[in-house]
């Protein structure tokens, strides 16, 4: 079998005695698109987080493309990773935030440019090129200089998209890109997801909404519920004959909502 | 006559050459505070409390003891270690000291107003923590601050009077002096005064002038989100 792209390996997280997830496991394979739903407060966007080593995790291991993020080995011993080896591993995650979370002191470009310049070590040149490149990707070549606020939501959410691809990332997680935008925007930004997708080699996480978009986009879609994946597979699968009462329960809400 | 127009001519060169004095010992002060200042609000955000309790502790401590002991105890203690300063340099070294911890409060403010979401983003985008300071968190949590600075800036350019307890020649010593040769204390105080009047409106001008500067060259159009 081939190494899995991301590999949750029995990874608990408490915060004090609230047990947010509950010895996890979960593999994604290189290039999946796996869709990850679930009521609010089930630990869908702790998921992310964890892999973005924005949380620390209380027991487990998370392996990145073969190797431990969470963890790093000393003397033949797996032992908890320094903010160097950190560093290192989670150079292969991007994140796209629900808020966005753009430098609101940057111009698009800027945004776009920083990490490449400061922490690849790019050329200002190159960056600026390839910066340009993204935006154009996503739609925004017209709007290279302008500042977030200026920006809609759609066109900011679309900047953090490029700036995540930036870093040339091997994961990108996205955690409900789209809650955060005017109903009349989710398309132009899930249109560009659908573009990485189909015309990048990315592995890709999100925590989604948008149950449409889940079943048309994702390889795997993973419902969760207390901390536990309560039940997985393909989208068809699950939303047209899910097996798990709460994963019913939970659809028929949302379709209801809808 | 009570205000004596010819003394006053004969002083006003002796008291410009001390008002520059004066400015020196803000300039040099203020900077040193705004620099200290910056670096003991960075290290109290540490994650290491072996870092943020002694320099909590330590700013606590400077904020709670009056100028005037920092001062003769830099220059009148520190040489019984061997440190021995230029009674201008101990009284700049006091004034930065003191205001540092006071600006330290001001940034700590500024840099605990950036939005959660910032750290965030610069840990997703793999940013050092040294990156991150200084082109995402420092470039917006100072300009929101730079009035309270003005203010302590104002505020350190007033209390230059204590200098004069060290026998540096700012002016309110060379006041001091001048009116003891002549008995005339009129002329000299009041025109210190009015420096000091001058200087403050013309320093407040100039805040005003940065901050409207720096909101400009930062381009923070519409404010962190
Ligand atoms: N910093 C924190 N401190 C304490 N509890 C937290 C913290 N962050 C999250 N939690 C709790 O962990 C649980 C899971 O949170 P998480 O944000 O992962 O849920 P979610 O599935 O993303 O929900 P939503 O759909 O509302 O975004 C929730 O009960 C939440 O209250
Ligand atoms: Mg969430």
């Amino acid at each position: 079998m081939t190494t899995p792209m991301v590999k949750f390996d029995k990874v608990t997280k408490r915060y004090g005695s609230l047990t947010v997830l509950d010895s996890l496991d979960l593999e994604i394979a290189a290039n999946e698109k796996v869709a990850i739903i679930g009521p609010s407060g089930s630990g869908k966007t702790t998921v992310l987080r964890m892999l973005m080593t924005l949380e620390r995790i209380n027991e487990g291991i998370i392996y990145v493309d073969g190797e431990p993020l969470t963890h790093m080995e000393k003397n033949g011993t797996l032992v908890p990773a320094d903010q160097r080896h950190l560093r290192r591993v989670r150079g292969n995650i991007g994140m796209v935030f629900q808020h966005f979370n753009l430098f609101p002191h940057m111009s698009a470009i800027r945004n776009c440019m920083e990490a490449p310049v400061n922490v690849l070590g790019m050329p200002k040149a190159e960056a600026r090129e390839r910066a340009a490149e993204l935006l154009d990707m996503v739609g925004l070549g017209d709007k290279v200089d302008q500042y977030p606020s200026q920006l809609s939501g759609g066109q900011q959410q679309r900047v953090a998209i490029a700036r995540a691809l930036a870093m040339r990332p091997k994961v990108m997680l996205f955690d409900e890109v789209t809650s955060a935008l005017d109903p009349e925007l989710v398309g132009e930004v899930l249109n560009v997801i659908r573009k990485l997708g189909s015309e990048h080699n990315l592995t890709m996480l999100m925590v989604t909404h948008q149950m449409g978009f889940a079943r048309e986009f994702a390889d795997r879609v993973c419902f969760f519920y207390g901390g536990k994946i309560a039940e997985e597979g393909a989208p068809d699968e699950i939303f047209s004959n899910p097996e798990n009462e709460r994963t019913r329960q939970f659809l028929s809400a949302v379709l209801e909502a809808n | 006559m009570f205000w004596d127009w010819g003394y006053t001519l004969e002083i006003m060169p002796t008291l410009l050459r001390a008002s520059l004095i004066t400015l020196q010992a803000t300039v040099l002060g203020f900077l040193l505070a705004a620099s200290l200042g910056l670096v003991l609000a960075i290290l109290r955000m540490s994650q290491s409390r072996w870092v943020s309790l002694p320099t909590g502790a330590f700013v606590e401590f400077v904020r709670s003891t009056p100028v005037l002991i920092q001062i003769f105890f830099i220059f009148f203690v520190f040489p019984e270690f061997g440190i021995v300063l230029p009674a201008m340099v101990a009284g700049v070294i006091a004034l930065g000291l003191h205001y540092g911890a006071y600006c330290s409060e001001v940034y700590r403010a500024g840099l605990e107003n950036i939005p959660k979401g910032q750290w965030e983003a610069s840990v997703a985008l793999n940013l050092s923590p040294y990156v991150t300071f200084r082109d995402i968190i420092i470039p917006q949590a100072i300009p929101p601050v730079v009035p309270a600075l003005g203010n302590y800036l104002v505020a350190l350019f007033k209390e230059t009077p204590l200098l004069s307890a060290i026998a540096v020649l700012e002016l309110m010593q060379t006041a001091k002096i001048l009116g003891s040769q002549s008995f005339r204390y009129v002329e000299p105080i009041t025109i210190v005064g009015l420096f000091f009047l001058v200087f403050s409106l013309i320093a407040a001008a100039l805040i005003r002038q940065v901050e409207a500067w720096l909101n400009r060259s930062l381009r923070n159009p519409g404010g962190a989100r």
